[in-house]
C-alpha cells in the first residue's frame, strides 16, 4: 500500500466512520464483558458467600449457579451481537470503502 | 462431495451409536481389554485415515498445507477450534474437578470461556486480515523479520512442547487404563497417528479430524448429561439436593479455587490473554476466506464451547450422584489406605465411570474411543502450529530471509512433523512418573505473556518497535518462566523445598504486566533510524487491519 493510497482511504469519511463506530462498539463490548467477570471472579475471591447462598430457604442450589450458567449464556450472546452487526453494518461500510478504491 | 457425503455418513453412524447405546447393559469390565471401545476406536481410525489420504490429494502448496487452502467456512472452523479447546484434559479434567469440588469447577471453565468474546471484539479480525500462515505474520507485520520471528517461534514452540508433553502423559496413562495397553504403546501410537495425519494432510485433514471429534465428543457428552438429567425428571434442582445428600453443601459454593484477590486476577488474565496467544488456536484463524467468516469462527465456537462446559458441569454432578460411593467404581486397594471412597483412575475417570452408569459397556466404549480421538486431534493440531513455527518463521522468513521456494517450505514442515511427534513420543515417556502439573499453566503463562503482548500490540499501538517488542517479549517469557519455576507447585511440591519464593500458583499478572511495560519502555525510548520507519508503516498496516484491503484470500482451486 503507498503512500497516496493511505492517506486516500484516510481521508474516506466511510473508513473514518468505520474505525471510529467499530472500535468504538468493540471497545464496549470487551468492557461489558471485563466488567462481568472480575466482578464475578472478585466476588468469589472478597465475599464467596455471596454466591454461595441458597436461592430459596428450602432449596440447596445456591446463587452462584444461574449467575455462573448466565455468564456462559451472556459472552455467547456478546459475540452474537458482535457478529451480527459486524457482518451487516460493518462489512457493508468496508465493501464501499474498497469499492471507491478500486473505481480510482 | 463424494467424500463429503463419506464423512457426514460417519457422522450419522456415529450419532446413532449414541442413541442405540441407552438401552444396552452389560458386565462391569475394567482395565482388561475393552472390545466395544477399540472397536470404536479402530473405525475412527480408519476413518480419519481416510480423510488424511482424501486431504493428501488436495494438499499442493504450502498454503493448502498451513491453512487447508483457505477455504474453510465460519461454522466448521468454528467447530475445529472447539475442537482444538475441547482437549481430553478439559473434558475429563473439568468434570472431575466438578466431581470432586462442585461448583469450583464451574468457575474454571467460566474462566476459558471469557477470552473467546475478547478474542472476536480484538484479535480475530486483524489477524485475519494481516497474516497468512503463523500469528508471527501479524507481529513481524511493519516490523524486523529475523528478531520478530525468531521471538514468536520460540514463544509458539515453547506453548507447542509443554501442551504435547502434558498430552501426551494424559493419554498414555488413559488409554492404559481404558483400553489395557502398555503406556509406551499409546504414547507411540498417538505419536505415529499423530505424525500421519499432519504430513500427509496438513492442515485440512488435521481440521477435519478436530471437526468429527468435536461432533462426536459433544454428542457424548450431551447424551450423558441427557440421561443424567432424564434420572431426576429434568430438575436441577431434585440433581442438587442428591449430590448435596452425597457430598454436602459445599459442592453447591465457590471453595478453595480461588481464594484469594490476587490469584484470582491472575488466574483470569493466564486463561483470557494465553488463549488468546495459543499457536494452534490462532492459526486456526487462517483457515477461513476472510474477515466474515472469521468472525462467525468465534461465534460459533464460543457457542459449542459454552454448552460443552454447561454439559460437563452436569455430568461431574451426575458422576456425584452416580459414581461416588458406587462400589463398581470404588477404589478397594486405595481406600484401604487412604479412605474417603476414591473412584478408580482417580477423579479424572468421573467422566468415563459415569458413561459406564448411563450406558453400560458399550457406551464406555464410545466415550473411551472419543477421549482418545480427542487426544490425537489435539496433538495433531498442536503439532502442525509448531511445524509451521518452525518451517514459516525459521527456515522461509529467517533462514532464506522470505525467498523460500513454497514446496521447501512445506517439506521443511513434514519434517519439522516428524521430529516434533518424534520428541513428543520420548518426553511423553520421559516424564510418565513425573507431575506434570504446571505444564498447562506455564504453557498459558508463556502463551499470555510472550505471545499475546507483541500480537496485541503489533496490531493497536503505533509506537511499537523491534527493539521494544523483542526486550519486553523476552522480559515476559523469562518472568513467566521463572516464576513458575519458584512458584509453589515447582519449588515446593516437585523440588522439595519448604516454601515458595514466589507464592502465587498463577504468575500471569506479574509476567504479562512485565512484558507490557518492557515493550513501551524500550519502544518509546527507541530514537533509532528503523524505529522511525516501523512507527511512520503503521498507518498502511492498520489501514489493511481494518478493512482487508490486500488480505490473503482463499486460494482458487
Amino acid at each position: 500500500m503507498n503512500k497516496e493510497l493511505v492517506d486516500k482511504i484516510k481521508a474516506n469519511p466511510d473508513y473514518q466512520r468505520l474505525v471510529k463506530t467499530r472500535s468504538g462498539f468493540a471497545i464496549k463490548l470487551t468492557i461489558t464483558m471485563l466488567v462481568v467477570y472480575f466482578a464475578f471472579i472478585l466476588t468469589i475471591a472478597f465475599n464467596p458467600a455471596l454466591l454461595g447462598a441458597p436461592l430459596s430457604p428450602d432449596s440447596v442450589t445456591t446463587v452462584g449457579i444461574p449467575v455462573g450458567m448466565a455468564i456462559i449464556v451472556f459472552a455467547f450472546i456478546l459475540t452474537g451481537i458482535y457478529t451480527k452487526r459486524a457482518n451487516s453494518e460493518f462489512d457493508d461500510l468496508t465493501n464501499k470503502i474498497k469499492k471507491s478504491v478500486k473505481e480510482n | 462431495m463424494n467424500n463429503m457425503n463419506r464423512i457426514f455418513l460417519f457422522l450419522i453412524l456415529g450419532s446413532i451409536a449414541v442413541l442405540a447405546s441407552g438401552t444396552i447393559d452389560g458386565e462391569i469390565v475394567k482395565q482388561a481389554l475393552n472390545v466395544p471401545a477399540i472397536v470404536m476406536f479402530v473405525i475412527f481410525v480408519g476413518a480419519t485415515l481416510g480423510i488424511t489420504y482424501w486431504a493428501a490429494k488436495r494438499t499442493k502448496s504450502a498454503k493448502d498445507f498451513y491453512t487447508a487452502g483457505g477455504g474453510i467456512t465460519g461454522f466448521q472452523n468454528g467447530m475445529a477450534i472447539a475442537g482444538d479447546y475441547m482437549s481430553a484434559a478439559s473434558f475429563l479434567g473439568i468434570s472431575g474437578l466438578v466431581y470432586a469440588k462442585g461448583y469450583d469447577g464451574l468457575i474454571y471453565s467460566i474462566g476459558f470461556l471469557v477470552g473467546w468474546p475478547i478474542i472476536l471484539f480484538m484479535i480475530a479480525e486483524p489477524l485475519r486480515n494481516l497474516g497468512k500462515y503463523t500469528f508471527a505474520d501479524v507481529a513481524s507485520y511493519r516490523l524486523k523479520q529475523a528478531p520478530i520471528r525468531i521471538l514468536a517461534a520460540s514463544g509458539s514452540i515453547a506453548t507447542v512442547i509443554l501442551y504435547l508433553i502434558a498430552q501426551m502423559v494424559g493419554s498414555g496413562k488413559l488409554i492404559q487404563l481404558l483400553f489395557g495397553l502398555q503406556y509406551e504403546v499409546a504414547v507411540v501410537l498417538v505419536g505415529v497417528l499423530m505424525i500421519l495425519y499432519v504430513t500427509f494432510g496438513g492442515m485440512l485433514a488435521t481440521t477435519w479430524v478436530q471437526i468429527i471429534k468435536a461432533f462426536l465428543l459433544l454428542s457424548g457428552a450431551t447424551f450423558m448429561a441427557l440421561a443424567v438429567m432424564a434420572h431426576y425428571d429434568f430438575s436441577f434442582g431434585s440433581l442438587f439436593a442428591q449430590a448435596v445428600e452425597m457430598k454436602g453443601l459445599a459442592v453447591m459454593s465457590p471453595g478453595g479455587l480461588v481464594s484469594d484477590p490476587i490469584s484470582a486476577i491472575s488466574l483470569a488474565i493466564a486463561l483470557m490473554f494465553g488463549t488468546a496467544g495459543l499457536p494452534h488456536i490462532l492459526m486456526r484463524f487462517f483457515t477461513v476466506g476472510d474477515a466474515k467468516e472469521a468472525r462467525k469462527s468465534v461465534f460459533y465456537a464460543t457457542g459449542f464451547i459454552g454448552y460443552f462446559y454447561i454439559l460437563t458441569f452436569i455430568i461431574g454432578f451426575g458422576a456425584i450422584v452416580m459414581v461416588f460411593k458406587n462400589p463398581q467404581y470404588l477404589d478397594l486397594a486405595k481406600e484401604a489406605v487412604s479412605g474417603g471412597s476414591p473412584i478408580l483412575g482417580g477423579n479424572n475417570m468421573a467422566a468415563i465411570h459415569l458413561s459406564h452408569a448411563v450406558g453400560g459397556d458399550f457406551f464406555l466404549g464410545f466415550i473411551s474411543a472419543v477421549a482418545f480421538a480427542t487426544i490425537l486431534a489435539v496433538v495433531s493440531g498442536l503439532t502442525l502450529a509448531g511445524a509451521s513455527a518452525i518451517s514459516h518463521d525459521l527456515y522461509a522468513s529467517v533462514i532464506k530471509k522470505g525467498k523460500a521456494d513454497g514446496m521447501a517450505e512445506m517439506r521443511v514442515s513434514k519434517i519439522a512433523t516428524v521430529i516434533l511427534g518424534i520428541i513428543a513420543i520420548i518426553m511423553g515417556i520421559m516424564f510418565e512418573k513425573q507431575n506434570i502439573a504446571f505444564v498447562v499453566g506455564l504453557a498459558f503463562a508463556i502463551a499470555a505473556s510472550a505471545n499475546f503482548p507483541i500480537l496485541f500490540l503489533s496490531m493497536y499501538w503505533k509506537n511499537l518497535t523491534t527493539r521494544g517488542a523483542v526486550i519486553g517479549g523476552s522480559i515476559g517469557l523469562a518472568t513467566a518462566v521463572a516464576l513458575v519455576i519458584l512458584g509453589p507447585i515447582v519449588w515446593v511440591q516437585i523440588l522439595g523445598n519448604a516454601e515458595a519464593i514466589f507464592p502465587y500458583k498463577y504468575p500471569a499478572l506479574f509476567s504479562v504486566t512485565a512484558a507490557f511495560i518492557g515493550i513501551w519502555f524500550f519502544s518509546i525510548t527507541d530514537k533509532s533510524h528503523d524505529a522511525e520507519a516501523e512507527r511512520e508503516a503503521f498507518e498502511a498496516q492498520y489501514i489493511r487491519s481494518q478493512t482487508g484491503i490486500g488480505a490473503e484470500g482463499a486460494s482458487e482451486h
